[in-house]
């Protein structure tokens, strides 16, 4: 038994080295969508103290009205360009109607305003588009899906092209992400607000803006995502349990480091396929990866509660 | 006998405003009071006097406190501004620099300075030039531009926060108790800077302050606040001569050493100032 755990799954990983990469590969381009929403998850809480539950619902409400619209005859281009539109009303709605009136309430009155944000857009969704299940329309979008096969140390290693695309676009927007983050104005103004509220309003801050952008964000982060789960799993409701896989990331990540997010992100996506393919399916009957990140991050969570990249709270004497 | 004021132009008036915080609790109970352009007006006053509040009712942030200004009025060069958003009244030139210094923690030094310009559309380079300006006036925050904000010291802060409303080309800067928390020796720094400021860039300050005595050195107005009213005022020098401020806020006595009478007389000078 020990042997089964210590020993044969490093042994497996040593004999058959390109399997091994296979897996990380597998890994990363999971790991770089846990990332990427996760992310989505940490400016809004930053900026705004929300924990944002309606992130996983987003994403199937932008793929949703992506295929909606080109169902409708819109080439598939405009599709996406009306539906970053959906996602920026959308952001400025709930802008008004929601974060606004409730500003200055508990955190647990806001966490539940998003979940009721969560129950609107599922029905919102499924009147406007119906609820039945639809395919990614990845073919007209032009997103690649053939493969390239490499064959490392005499082995095979299958890099699906759609993978690949989507490592490049998910790298490209949390590159431009940080940049925005670190080297804008507005940027700057985000991430000031997350350390003071007070003090980003004295030098003249608009909260309503920020929240906004943010949201907007949140919502371009939702449809790079959905488009790229839609095009391996189709669209359906059940995307939105993807988007909860963040959760476990922003634990391990911590609830307000950028870093943090992305690590977290690449380190889950890695970690559960490597568990699931060499500890999962040998020993525990497979299907690991629906669970092991959630047990990672209460584990992280017993030992640093402030998560592995939390940031630092910065007391002086 | 005006004391160094620059000019007789009423910056920004306040009118016997009352505030009340969540709609119960009456914390002003109608000041008035006048900044003149290119002066510093000084407002001074124990805790709870209303400092901080008649500051934040000024630069709207009472808002976000659950605050409100239910009487009076609030004109700045001649227009009404006390139903602007804080971002408006910056855009203005009245900016605010909060009590306990509020820097952005996680940000740099440079960053913190450059959230600032938040408000302004002339460009990078003016922007740029700016900082060079804020650089001038505190040296100290050039050595440390790269470093996080949290893990600089008390009185770097207090510049941080001075230096990021410069940034916003202000007219009027509102500070809050730049003394607090910190050494005498930088009190006395930061007042300096303050005056150069005031001198070089010919921005007028209202400044919240304890204290008195450093406070009425550089300030060429003054205003005492006690519970919510104004219960006296005068130039700068007016003030430091006057004897209750000198044995109520100075600390110093005509008669020289206290005796027993001296402190009934306290109580009841004080009774009358209330």
């Amino acid at each position: 038994m020990l042997k089964d755990i210590f020993v044969t799954p490093f042994a497996d990983m040593f004999s058959a080295p390109d399997f091994l990469l296979q897996v990380l590969w597998e890994g990363l381009v999971s790991g770089v969508l846990y990332a990427l929403i996760a992310l989505g998850f940490v400016l809004i809480f930053r900026s705004s103290r929300i924990f944002n539950f309606a992130q996983g619902i987003m994403v199937v409400f932008a793929a949703l009205t992506l295929v909606g619209l080109h169902s409708f005859g819109i080439p598939a281009w405009i599709s996406v360009v009306l539906t970053l539109g959906v996602m920026f009303v959308l952001a400025v709605s709930i802008e008004r109607v929601v974060l606004r009136p409730l500003v200055g309430q508990p955190d647990i009155i806001l966490f539940m305003a998003t979940i009721g944000i969560t129950l609107f857009l599922i029905g919102f969704g499924e009147i406007i588009f119906g609820g039945e299940n639809k395919v990614m329309i990845s073919e007209e979008l032009g997103i690649p899906t053939g493969d390239t096969v490499l064959e490392p140390w005499g082995g095979l290693l299958i890099l699906q092209h759609l993978d690949m695309t989507v490592v490049v676009v998910a790298v490209a927007l949390v590159g431009g992400l940080l940049a925005f983050l670190n080297y804008t104005q507005m940027g700057r103004a985000i991430r000031a607000l997350g350390d003071d509220h007070q003090a980003a309003l004295s030098v003249g801050i608009s909260l309503q803006t920020v929240w906004v952008l943010v949201w907007f964000i949140a919502g371009i982060i939702a449809l790079v995502t959905g488009i790229a789960w839609g095009a391996r799993a189709g669209v359906s409701f059940a995307l939105e349990v993807i988007a909860y896989k963040a959760l476990p990331v922003l634990m391990l990540g911590g609830l307000e480091s950028i870093t943090g997010a992305i690590i977290g992100g690449l380190l889950i996506g890695i970690l559960e396929k490597l568990f699931e393919i060499y500890w999962g399916q040998p020993l525990l009957g497979g299907n690991t990866e629906t669970w092991f990140a959630f047990v990672l991050a209460l584990i992280v969570l017993l030992f640093r509660p402030q998560g592995l990249f939390g940031e630092r709270i910065i007391e002086r004497v | 006998m005006l004391d160094g004021v620059k000019s007789d132009e009423t910056l920004l008036e306040v009118n016997n405003i009352e505030v009340i915080y969540n709609h119960v609790i009456l914390v002003l109970k109608g000041v008035s009071l006048t900044v003149r352009q290119g002066g510093i007006t000084a407002l001074l006053g124990g805790n709870g006097a209303g400092k901080t509040t008649t500051l934040k009712a000024i630069s709207n942030l009472l808002h976000s406190e659950r605050g409100e200004v239910t009487k009076g009025s609030i004109v700045y060069k001649g227009e009404r501004v006390q139903d602007l958003d804080p971002a408006a009244l910056v855009k203005k030139g009245v900016i605010q620099v909060m009590e306990g210094r509020h820097c952005f923690e996680h940000l740099t030094v440079e960053e913190n300075l450059l959230t600032g310009a938040y408000t302004r559309r002339d460009g990078k380079a003016a922007v740029a030039a700016d900082l060079e300006m804020v650089y001038d006036y505190f040296p100290r925050l050039k050595e440390r531009r790269k470093s996080q904000a949290g893990y600089t010291s008390g009185g770097e802060q207090q510049m941080v926060a001075i230096g990021r409303a410069l940034m916003s080309r202000p007219e009027t800067i509102l500070l809050d108790e730049p003394s607090m928390g910190l050494a005498p020796q930088l009190v006395e720094q930061i007042f300096e800077i303050v005056k150069a400021v005031n001198e070089g860039e010919g921005v007028s300050f209202l400044l919240a302050e304890q204290n008195t005595n450093v406070a009425l050195r550089y300030a060429h107005q003054g205003y005492i606040l006690e519970n919510g009213r104004v219960v006296m005022e005068g130039t700068a020098q007016e003030l430091r001569e006057n004897p209750d401020v000198k044995e109520f806020y100075l600390g110093v006595s005509d008669e020289g050493r206290k005796s027993f009478r001296d402190v009934r007389s306290y109580r009841r000078r004080k009774r009358w100032l209330a």
